[in-house]
């Protein structure tokens, strides 16, 4: 089911005006950010289909910058968004792109920032939720609505099986799990939503596992501060 | 969720002998782990949320970014507060409320996505009017507010709530179609009225489509908030009369999602069909984005390398 609970239908609270352009756009960037692992210095943002053709009217450019920012959709700052970004130092392009891509509402946002470089693609679906599609080269599928881990590993016979085993010991349910990988014992990335929120120490054992070469945790359902 | 269709909602609650409502927020907390009450009063502050939003929006300015819209519903209220109201009590209050929630939503003010913030108008306008009318408390309010979602909920899977997808019938006739069945339950009926009220409504909004002008949440979005209250009024009173869909409610989503799969991506929120397109609508356009069409141009030929870098709009006004 793409909408999984009456919160997704009724629901977000948020600043409007639009949910699928504004604040399904706020959640992209602050899953964007939490991919990262920190704020980004540089993010070339591509915008697809509807999101191209409506983003300034729809404020799609403020609300990315604030789920950047690490905002939530209903942040009285978002209307202004833009130049807290750039005071927070984040300097952000917006490229319409006329490619026709398979969702009427994609972005794909390329970061820079500590080094690093992350690219996150991610479609808004309607009602605020979202669906993050890419990371990087590797196709995944999550909503953000769930507690929800990425890790980058080896792929390695008996990896996943260690992963599900320490979630296991911790009492966690997972609701989903999708794996992809650039080929054949290559480089695989993995996501996995589960159905409580996830311990920081499990987080760490899960890193220290042989092959796994990063971790990030993902909890939109946290509330952060309003203003 | 133990329920895939409205069919199966409406057997549910028979077999259990429960409202939607209460069927709804007990699957609603299996579902997210967390306790009845829990979910109770979150949706008490959405509901809270929304009685401020239908204050703020007859009371203060509404004036939208563009200046395109804004402080209409003041207008309608000053009609309705005159004695001049055609639609009766309800009515004139729920066209007025609706108006104002969405101006709300167009001046990037706070609301709760109903389903969608283009649509957010249409529940808090029949449920805050209803309220007053009938004199119910906001316990009863919030209950409203899970049928409505449980609606929500089997339109949503079973064809689509978002404009870029399926069109304004996916937004505001998904809105109308939950604000009918919801009201329908408020007012004493069974599940199965409250299901039928759902199709009456959701015929009315088949084909509509998503034609916002200068791709913004105002023309023709705001006023089709106030339609769709009055509209959901109107088929809830007739599933309480006993009016039945004769195209079953879940078929008539089917057809909503048949209709939508087919309209061309013109009428799917991209603001280049229908009012977006009329000669008005292209004037404004214009206006509001003189750059954008060169900029798009521009954007496609320099960004073949991926950079993005010869296509910053980021100093534009």
């Amino acid at each position: 089911m793409r909408f999984k609970d009456v919160f997704s239908i009724i629901g977000p609270g948020m600043i409007g005006p639009s949910s699928s352009h504004t604040a399904g756009a706020v959640r992209i960037g602050r899953v964007a950010r939490e991919l990262l692992g920190s704020q980004p210095e540089r993010v070339v943002i591509r915008l697809y289909r509807s999101f191209a053709d409506t983003y300034r009217g729809h404020g799609t450019d403020v609300a990315l910058a604030a789920g950047l920012l690490g905002w939530d959709t209903d942040h009285d700052g978002i209307p202004q968004a833009l130049v807290a970004a750039e005071q927070a130092g984040m300097e952000l392009s917006f490229v319409p792109k006329p490619d026709n891509v398979p969702h009427p509402n994609t972005a794909a946002l390329q970061m820079h920032g500590g080094g690093r470089e992350l690219l996150v693609t991610g479609t808004s679906i309607g009602g605020g939720n979202i669906a993050i599609v890419g990371i990087d080269e590797f196709d995944v599928r999550f909503s953000g609505s769930f507690p929800t881990l990425v890790l980058r590993h080896a792929d390695r016979i008996g990896l996943l099986a260690d992963v599900t085993r320490l979630l296991s010991a911790a009492r966690l349910n997972i609701g989903q799990m999708n794996v992809d990988r650039t080929s054949r014992s290559g480089a695989a990335l993995t996501v996995v939503e589960t159905d409580g929120p996830l311990p920081r120490d499990l987080v760490r054992s899960i890193a220290r596992l042989e092959g796994v070469s990063e971790v990030r945790k993902i909890d939109l359902t946290k509330r952060r501060r309003r203003t | 969720m133990r329920f895939q269709d409205l069919q199966g909602l409406a057997a549910l609650c028979i077999r259990e002998g429960l409202p939607i409502h209460r069927l709804m927020l007990e699957e609603q907390a299996r579902e997210s782990g967390r306790t009845v009450r829990q979910e109770k009063m979150k949706m008490t502050d959405y509901y809270r949320v929304m009685k401020e939003a239908v204050r703020r929006g007859l009371t203060e300015d509404t004036r939208s970014r563009s200046g395109l819209t804004g402080n209409d519903a003041k207008q309608v209220e000053a009609l309705r507060e005159s004695g001049a109201g055609m639609l009766g009590p309800l009515g004139d209050k729920a066209l007025a409320y609706a108006l104002a929630v969405s101006e709300v939503n167009a001046s990037m003010g706070r609301i709760i996505a109903t389903p969608t913030a283009g649509s957010c108008g249409v529940i808090p306008g029949v449920f805050v009017s209803a309220q007053e009318e009938f004199g119910w408390s906001d316990e009863r309010m919030t209950e409203g507010l899970f049928t409505a979602g449980a609606l929500g909920y089997v339109i949503a899977n079973r064809s689509f709530v978002s404009g870029a997808e399926g069109g304004c019938q996916a937004e505001i006739g998904s809105a109308v179609a939950m604000a009918a069945g919801a009201l329908a339950e408020l007012r004493g009926g069974t599940p199965e009225q409250a299901v039928h009220a759902v199709g009456l409504a959701l015929k009315n909004s088949l084909g509509l489509v998503c034609d916002p002008v200068g791709g913004l949440v105002e023309v023709p979005c705001i006023v089709r908030n106030g339609f769709g209250a009055v509209s959901a009024i109107t088929a809830a009173q007739m599933a309480l009369a006993g009016v039945r869909s004769a195209i079953p409610s879940d078929e008539v989503i089917e057809a909503m999602r048949e209709v939508g799969g087919a309209m061309p991506d013109k009428y799917r929120e991209t603001a280049r069909g229908g009012l977006a397109a009329t000669k008005t609508g292209k004037r404004i356009m214009e206006e509001l984005h003189p750059r954008r069409h060169a900029k798009r141009e521009e954007a496609a030929a320099s960004d073949e390398d991926g950079t993005g870098q010869g296509a910053s709009d980021k100093d534009a006004p």
